[in-house]
């Protein structure tokens, strides 16, 4: 029983980590229809800001429970950056051409992006500080669900609130609703369809990047290509979840994270990343409009 | 020309999208040789008829039979497109679908693949015969866009040709399926008026010259009333009515539903 | 006052990316005591850097708009392969030079070349498939490595040669290119990149995993070098001989792809890519000519797989990452999207250039992934250009 609530809470984390990250890709799909190749990248790019933020204000001396909210935040940021750069760059110029084009073009940026991180800093996978304190109160409960578990359990749910509520209750979220169901329109009624783009390509890799400091300080180490699997898992539970829909990707994010975390307790440890890739060709293939999508009969 | 079995038959055909009925009940006949229209208000599913027709939606009810002479006659609802092109229908879009990257010629050479057979290893060995069939390919084509007045312009992109050629060349590469029944699906929309009369002729001449049967989906009533032997008028999925043109210009219900509007605008 | 404007431009743009480089580039995390290194002069570089690029850019950009409102410039730009007699030319020297590369240069460098030669059998292959059927296949490299590890378990269970392993390896991988193309005949675009993108990871995964059949990540060694009549050779000569099969399934695939390029099923190729429902509407079986852009892509795969194992002596798992598909697919998006010479070029600039320049070498995949940002965006047909074929010649003289 033990070992299946510990399984169960560590597919929990997992899967709400990658929640946090698919939502990056739903959100910009549902507003460019496009597959941000890049978005684990981006995530890469939080994680790695965070360790560089935690490793400048540890060497001040600070608080570590500050460090780790000042360096989370930077994580937020620098992301943030990077991905309104990327949109810019590689995806803005090419939104009229032809559907493969941006599509080759962010997988280029991410190539050159992880590039970027390999010469700029090492190659290697470098420790991550535990940044998170260890809970007195969980100590009976350490085998199930460690604390860094369960921060990781309360800030998704946090963000994933926020998200909600930014998307039902603001007036820029109603703006992204008009941009993704027509962006023609959006425009003709006075939307800054560009702004609003930049937007959601900002607040999508403000979730990446958060997603990236705390599996960091989860799992310990990073290096430069942790986003490709990490942007592979939370792109399929995107599509698992159906893609544009946001309790989608968290619903696909919990189930790919059970998924992975079972089968790799009960069947075998070997082909971990195996279940993830199969999963995705399986849903693509059998229901690519994912559980809570809905299925678009293009008109002719 | 109206002896006997008509080339189509549509029965009870009916096409929902979850809720929306968007053609129900309908049923159609095209005789060789003949030019039927079908007209009705924006929405009245006639594109979405067509769609089935041609097996891009499988209908929900309903038979389609083609009844070509000489063939035994063929189910063609629950086919695939290409093999409903090969049956002989061939149809355009109201939305121009061109294949813009390639040439004039190429657009047509692609209507002209289903009718030859060369395959991988003929088009790596290129034996004589594979050699001849891409020469008939090339001067049928050439043909066609002669017919079309396309010819000079084999060469450029699709996408470089003006709008109103580019739906002449989407009538031509139909025709190099070598269809018997001929869809248009509004061809005359964003035409001038010369250029509506060109058209019109040009209608007419592949009904003579190929004995084609031509079915027509068209908001002009101009073109429709000079061109169309019968016409059938769609209202909400609906048939409302079917006849000759002048049956139909005097028909209440199309007047209420259709043609009174508009007169109107 | 448009100076200004521009100025502005671009010292907003350095401003924007020393803040982006800002922690990776002016800090450096250190294993050692203090942790982090300091070194701001990085950011300046940036800085400087990024003034410049912006500020030429804006004023080239500029200037080339106004050239093209005056009608100086074609919008969809020139294209080198307006001229097919200075291609033609240009094949010809560059087959010729090939011949005599091996007598000329040391071993080390025909080594460098039988590379370079399979990257652009592997390019022309995946040009198949991407550039003509606009098929976004990211899994490439599973039947390159289809092809490799057929030869090489082969040859080491039931010891057969080169010869033989070559037809099996490229029907293994042609076989592998439709069962991976039944499934994805349905899926957009983007969704069958992915989907291939998880084929090539599960048979890289799988090949690292399953001990007894792959032997895992330590991969299968002694894979013998193709024979020539039983004759004994050198070392040195072994590797001639190999650069000239090379060359020779390298100047066979030119042929059989320009040959399916301009044929029926070239076309019906290139029409599936441009609209996929028109093209069904026009009597093309979508699903035959998806599954034989697949198989026959992965036809060159799997051949130049079997060349590679020969060519190595060695493989394992790690030859055939997501990183080997990305950079096959550089080079056919460098070259040019459906274009040979393109892609000729492309594979040759990509694969001898970090050879010959070593300080370039590290800079190998960043600079890659910048290529394929920068032509997708400056310039979507490649360093070559497309262009269609005309046809007036084959018509035999009737119209026209
Ligand atoms: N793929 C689809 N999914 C859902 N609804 C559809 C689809 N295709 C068509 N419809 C609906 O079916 C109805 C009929 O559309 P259709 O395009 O056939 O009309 P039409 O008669 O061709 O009109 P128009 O004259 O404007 O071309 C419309 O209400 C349309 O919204
Ligand atoms: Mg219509």
């Amino acid at each position: 029983m033990t070992y299946f609530l510990e399984l169960f809470f560590s597919g929990l984390t997992r899967g709400s980590i990658y929640a946090l990250i698919a939502l990056g890709y739903t959100m910009v799909y549902g507003s460019i229809g496009l597959i941000n190749f890049a978005h684990g990248e981006i995530y890469m790019i939080g994680a790695f800001t965070a360790l560089i933020a935690a490793s400048v204000l540890s060497g001040w001396g600070l608080n570590p429970v500050l460090v780790l909210v000042l360096s989370a935040l930077a994580a937020m940021i620098w992301a943030a950056a990077y991905g309104v750069t990327v949109e810019r760059i590689a995806y803005r110029p090419l939104r009229q051409a032809p559907r493969l084009s941006p599509l080759i073009s962010a997988i280029g940026m991410s190539m050159v992006l992880q590039n970027f991180v390999l010469l700029a800093q090492t190659p290697d996978f470098v420790p991550f500080p535990s940044l998170i304190p260890k809970f007195a109160f969980l100590a009976p409960y350490r085998d199930i669900l460690g604390s860094s578990g369960l921060v990781i359990l309360v800030t998704t749910a946090v963000a994933m609130l926020l998200l909600i509520f930014l998307i039902k209750g603001t007036k820029l979220g109603c703006a992204m609703r008009a941009v993704a169901q027509d962006k023609e329109m959006a425009l003709l009624l006075g939307i800054d369809v560009d702004r609003v783009i930049s937007a959601t390509f900002a607040i999508g890799s403000v979730l990446a990047g958060l997603g990236g400091v705390l599996i960091a300080s989860h799992i310990g180490q990073i290096n430069f290509a942790i986003g490709f699997l990490a942007g592979i898992k939370a792109f399929t539970a995107a599509v698992l979840g159906g893609v544009g829909s946001v309790p989608g990707a968290v619903l696909g994010g919990l189930i790919l994270g059970w998924t992975e975390s079972f089968a790799t307790g009960y069947v075998s440890s070997d082909y971990e990343d195996v279940f993830a890739f199969v999963l995705l060709v399986l849903i693509l293939i059998f229901r690519p409009s994912g559980l809570l999508g809905r299925r678009v009969n293009r008109k002719v | 020309m109206s002896s006997g079995e008509p080339l189509l038959k549509v029965q009870d055909l009916g096409m929902d999208f979850g809720g929306l009925k968007a053609v129900r009940g309908l049923d159609l006949e095209v005789r060789a040789g003949e030019i039927v229209a079908l007209i009705g208000p924006n929405g009245a599913g006639k594109t979405t008829f067509f769609n089935c027709l041609t097996g891009i939606y499988p209908p929900s009810a309903g038979e389609i039979v083609l009844n070509r002479p000489g063939q035994p006659p063929r189910r063609l609802n629950g086919l695939k497109p290409n093999r409903i092109t090969e049956c002989g229908l061939a149809r355009t879009f109201q939305n121009i679908r061109l294949f813009p990257e390639m040439t004039v010629i190429e657009n047509v050479m692609i209507g002209c693949h289903c009718r030859h057979r060369a395959g991988i290893l003929g088009a790596i060995l290129r034996p004589s015969a594979v050699r001849r069939e891409e020469r008939i390919i090339v001067e049928g084509s050439y043909r066609i866009l002669a017919e079309l007045g396309l010819a000079e312009l084999a060469d450029l992109a699709a996408k470089n040709l003006p709008y109103g050629l580019q739906r002449y060349l989407e009538i031509g590469r139909a025709l190099a399926t070598e269809p018997v029944i001929l869809l248009l699906d509004e061809p005359a929309a964003g035409l001038n008026i010369t250029e509506t009369a060109a058209l019109d002729a040009c209608i007419l001449r592949l009904r003579e010259q190929r004995g084609l049967a031509i079915v027509l989906i068209e908001h002009d009533m101009r073109l429709v009333m000079r061109l169309s032997d019968r016409i059938y008028v769609m209202d909400h999925g609906e048939l409302i009515a079917s006849g000759a043109p002048a049956e139909i210009r005097a028909n209440p219900a199309v007047i209420a539903a259709y043609l009174g509007e508009d007169d109107a605008a | 006052m448009r100076v200004a404007a521009l100025l502005k431009r671009a010292l907003f743009a350095a401003l924007w990316f020393m803040f982006l480089t800002l922690p990776f580039l002016a800090v450096e995390l250190n294993p050692g005591q203090p942790a982090v290194v300091w070194r701001g002069r990085n950011l300046l570089l940036v800085g400087v850097a990024a003034f410049i690029v912006f500020g030429a850019g804006g004023l080239l950009s500029r200037r080339w708009r106004r050239r093209r409102e005056a009608g100086f410039v074609q919008a969809s730009g020139p294209s080198l392969a307006a001229h097919p007699l200075a291609c033609r030319v240009a094949l010809i020297v560059l087959s010729l030079s090939a011949l005599i590369f091996p007598l000329v240069f040391s071993s080390y460098q025909v080594t460098i070349m039988t590379t370079a030669l399979i990257y652009v059998v592997l390019g022309l292959g995946l040009n198949i498939v991407v550039g003509l059927a606009g098929l976004l296949d990211l899994g490439y490299v599973a039947f390159y490595a289809v092809g490799a590890y057929s030869y090489a378990l082969l040859h080491r269970h039931f010891g057969l040669g080169f010869w033989a392993a070559l037809p099996v390896g490229a029907g293994l991988a042609a076989l592998f290119g439709v069962l991976l193309g039944f499934p994805v005949l349905r899926l957009r675009g983007d969704y069958l990149a992915i989907v291939t993108l998880g084929f090539g990871e599960i048979i890289r995964l799988v090949l690292e995993n399953w001990n007894d059949f792959s032997n895992g990540p330590s991969g299968i060694a002694n894979i013998p070098k193709p024979g020539l009549f039983g004759l004994h050779l050198s070392l040195a000569d072994e590797q001639r001989y190999l650069y000239y099969l090379v060359l020779v399934l390298a100047l066979v695939t030119v042929l059989v792809v320009n040959r399916l390029r301009d044929s029926r099923i070239g076309r019906a190729w290139v029409a599936l890519r441009e609209d996929e429902l028109a093209c069904q509407v026009m009597g093309i079986d979508k699903t035959r000519t998806k599954l034989s852009a697949f198989a026959l892509g992965a036809t060159w795969a799997g051949m130049a797989g079997v060349l590679f194992a020969a060519k190595t002596s060695f493989i394992n798992p790690a030859s055939f990452t997501f990183l080997e598909s990305a950079v096959i697919l550089a080079i056919v998006v460098l070259g040019g999207l459906g274009s040979t010479v393109g892609v000729i070029i492309g594979a040759l600039v990509f694969s001898l250039l970090p050879e010959y320049l070593r300080a370039f070498a590290s800079y190998r995949m960043l600079i890659f992934g910048a290529v394929m940002v920068g032509v997708m965006v400056f310039r979507p047909q490649g360093i070559m250009g497309v262009r269609r074929r005309s046809y007036r010649g084959v018509a035999g003289g009737g119209d026209e």
